[in-house]
């Protein structure tokens, strides 16, 4: 241990790592004794496997080395002005927003004032504070069951971030947004966390916005849960738009119960290196979940989607829809889980993964892995990988677009066909628009290069 | 509008066509009949400019153009248009969207304004009620779970709303039921006029039933070796192809 060097400066190191852990909770951000219960066990369990490497099997093709050695500090308070995050929001009157700056809840920021009976978005740290009984049934039941190194750091770590709870047979007419911002010029980690509980007959749409406002080097690890009670409904977009010198590890972790849905497009355009494990349990008879997402990069960006849908009970159905649109040099991965325990007959479950790549630098990794323990189930999957198809080329061209319209027009259709999936009107236009201004300026950028 | 002179073309080194004539003019439709492999469909994609094959002789003129000399999207453009054997699915594009990024760029190569969704679906609305269907796959992404006869209709479909000068039919009555075959076959006729040509290629006789040609030619081993009238799709049908070849031989 080098003298003098403040505790979170070399984060890397497992002592600094404890030292700061040791800090967090001596003071009053460890929250309740069963928080601290909590933090106490997912840190052991990130004591004993410390940073993942290439060598483990599920980041066999993401290196988090430069996360491991890094030196990110917690960052200051920031605010900032609400110019800056209207690009990522939508709607005006009377939107519900919860907004977090540097990992702390902004109240300033934030519009809760108009929720409807039976709706709770704030700050999760004030969640805490309050004692609220449902914050203590579920925050970190779920990810504790991950085998996510990162997804513990989280729970060790995490202080605060939104907690949103819809009431039984509650509907919302418009979505919550969720936006977690980084600003600030010192490599900074926060680790936000994100509880979601919709009891039995709610439906709700959630968008969960992680954004960096500055294009500096930072690190976010996200960790989400999403509780889905008996027939509820809860539909999520989040959006992974981070600082392209960024990194994100991220957990999203769903648990459905009976007859319930639940949908989430994910779709990352943003940091240098990402990872985003999705793991939805389907808990209850019935139940349907549906995880899609869509990654665009350019340069040396890199992200991994590892999702897990797990079918525990029978009669559930889950639909997966990865896309990927791979530019310069960047590198996509996807690995995609399906398991299905004894006893969960009539599981239908079906996964596609397609990926362009735009240029012969640019990579993508495509993993099926189908765990099937019950005999009366239907599950297909399938890849795609390679360039864009010359037939589809000189099926455009024979219609009149000349090839830099055709090819434009195919990348521009391999995002579309996931937005589909976005049920907010005006979330899918404003998406549309950012990733047609980014695969436009990418067909410059080649057009120039050629 | 069409002459076709010697033609010869290519693919991988096997020569396809070996010495194609043909002449085509305003107002006619002419069938392209002939038995698997004798290089029909390599003809209705060298019309298109398929970049696969390579002409290695003679001339293809279209309206006075060397068309051999124009890109896929200046032969659409002038005007020249496939419907293909095999549509292609566009992931993630409705066909209303395509037809109208299409539309814009002929108009736009052509000098005039591109049209806005509202003005396009005015003009798709009344293309579809002219030929008698509806909008039912308008927002579904191009030809991506189609079933084979929709694949074909909306290639007509494409065709209606494009208005060629000079349409190649591509075997598009492969795969299509009786019902499927009437539907495609009506709309091309209501599509005729007298300053467009039609060149419907078909390995069967039975869409001739239904498209009524001014003139049946015969490809075979890469060369015309019979034309006719439409009484020689007839002759076709009942006797074969091989009485052709022998013939010619």
């Amino acid at each position: 241990m080098t003298g003098g060097t403040s505790v979170l400066e070399k984060t890397a190191r497992p002592d600094h790592w404890a030292t700061a852990f040791e800090a967090l909770l001596a003071g009053d951000a460890a929250g309740p004794e069963w928080l601290v219960q909590r933090r106490r066990a997912a840190w052991a369990e990130f004591a004993e496997s410390g940073f993942p490497t290439t060598h483990q099997e599920a980041w066999r093709f993401t290196s988090v080395e430069t996360i491991a050695k890094g030196t990110f500090v917690a960052p200051a308070a920031a605010s900032v002005e609400q110019a800056r995050l209207d690009p990522f929001l939508v709607g005006a009157e009377g939107r519900i927003t919860a907004v977090v700056v540097n990992g702390r809840f902004d109240s300033a920021l934030s519009q809760t004032a108009n929720l409807p009976d039976g709706v709770v978005v704030r700050s999760l740290a004030e969640a805490l504070r309050a004692g609220d009984p449902v914050v203590e049934g579920h925050l970190g039941r779920y990810t504790e069951t991950s085998e996510n190194p990162f997804a513990r750091l989280n729970t060790a770590f995490m202080t605060d971030g939104v907690f949103v709870h819809v009431g039984r047979n509650v509907s919302l007419d418009r979505p919550i947004q969720l936006v977690y911002v980084t600003t600030g010029g010192t490599p900074t980690v926060t680790h936000p966390r994100t509880l979601v509980v919709a009891e039995p007959g709610s439906t709700a749409e959630v968008i969960e916005t992680y954004a960096g406002l500055d294009d500096v080097a930072y690190w976010t690890n996200a960790a989400t849960e999403v509780v889905v009670g008996e027939d509820a409904n809860i539909a999520t977009c989040r959006i992974q738009r981070e600082s392209e010198r960024a990194f994100q590890t991220a957990i999203t972790q769903s648990s459905q119960e009976r007859a319930s849905i639940y949908a989430i497009v994910a779709v990352v355009l943003g940091a240098a290196l990402s990872r985003h494990d999705i793991k939805a349990v389907l808990n209850g008879p019935g139940a349907e979940a549906t995880l899609n997402g869509l990654s665009i990069l350019r340069d040396r960006q890199h992200a991994d989607h590892h999702t897990t849908i797990e079918h525990a009970q029978p009669h559930c159905n889950s639909w997966e829809y990865f896309n990927g649109i791979y530019d310069d040099r960047s590198h996509g991965v996807f690995n995609g889980r399906i398991v299905v325990r004894p006893g969960a007959q009539r599981t239908d479950s079906k996964q596609t993964n397609n990926n362009l790549l735009l240029t012969e630098d640019a990579r993508a990794d495509s993993q099926p892995q189908l765990e099937i323990y019950a005999d009366d189930v239907k599950c297909t999957h399938g890849a795609t990988l390679g360039p864009m198809d010359p037939r589809a080329v000189f099926y455009l061209r024979s219609r009149g677009l000349d090839e830099a319209a055709a090819r434009s027009l195919l990348t521009y259709g391999f995002g579309v066909e996931i937005l589909a999936y976005v049920t907010d009107d005006a979330l899918r236009e404003q998406l549309d628009e950012v990733i047609h201004a980014r695969l436009e300026e990418g067909a410059r950028r080649r057009g120039a290069a050629a | 509008m069409l002459q076709i002179n010697n033609l010869h073309a290519s693919v991988e080194g096997n020569e396809i066509l070996r010495g194609v004539d043909l002449t085509v003019n305003a107002g006619e439709v002419h069938a392209i009949m002939g038995p698997n492999g004798s290089g029909k469909s390599t003809l209705a994609q060298i019309l298109a400019g398929h970049p696969a094959y390579e002409v290695t002789e003679g001339s293809v003129t279209y309206e006075g153009r060397d068309l051999l000399d124009m890109d896929p999207e200046e032969r659409a453009r002038a005007g020249v248009f496939l419907a293909f054997q095999y549509p292609v699915e566009i992931r993630g594009i409705t066909n209303a969207y395509f037809l109208r990024a299409a539309v814009n760029a002929t108009r736009k190569a052509r000098g005039l304004d591109e049209l806005d969704t509202i003005d396009f679906l005015d003009v798709l609305d009344e293309k579809l009620k002219s030929i008698g269907w509806d909008d039912s796959f308008m927002n579904r992404p191009v030809n991506e779970g189609f079933s084979g006869g929709e694949k074909k209709r909306n290639e007509i479909l494409q065709m209606a709303v494009l208005e060629p000068k000079l349409a190649i039919l591509d075997e598009t009555d492969s795969g299509l039921d009786i019902d499927a075959l009437k539907t495609v076959a009506e709309a091309v006729n209501k599509l005729r006029r007298p300053d467009n040509a039609t060149i419907v290629v078909t390995h069967y006789q039975r869409l001739l039933n239904y498209i009524t040609p001014d003139f049946v030619h015969v490809l075979a081993s890469g060369k015309i070796v019979k034309s006719g009238g439409k009484e020689l799709a007839l002759e076709l049908e009942a006797r074969g192809y091989d009485w052709v070849k022998d013939e010619a031989a």
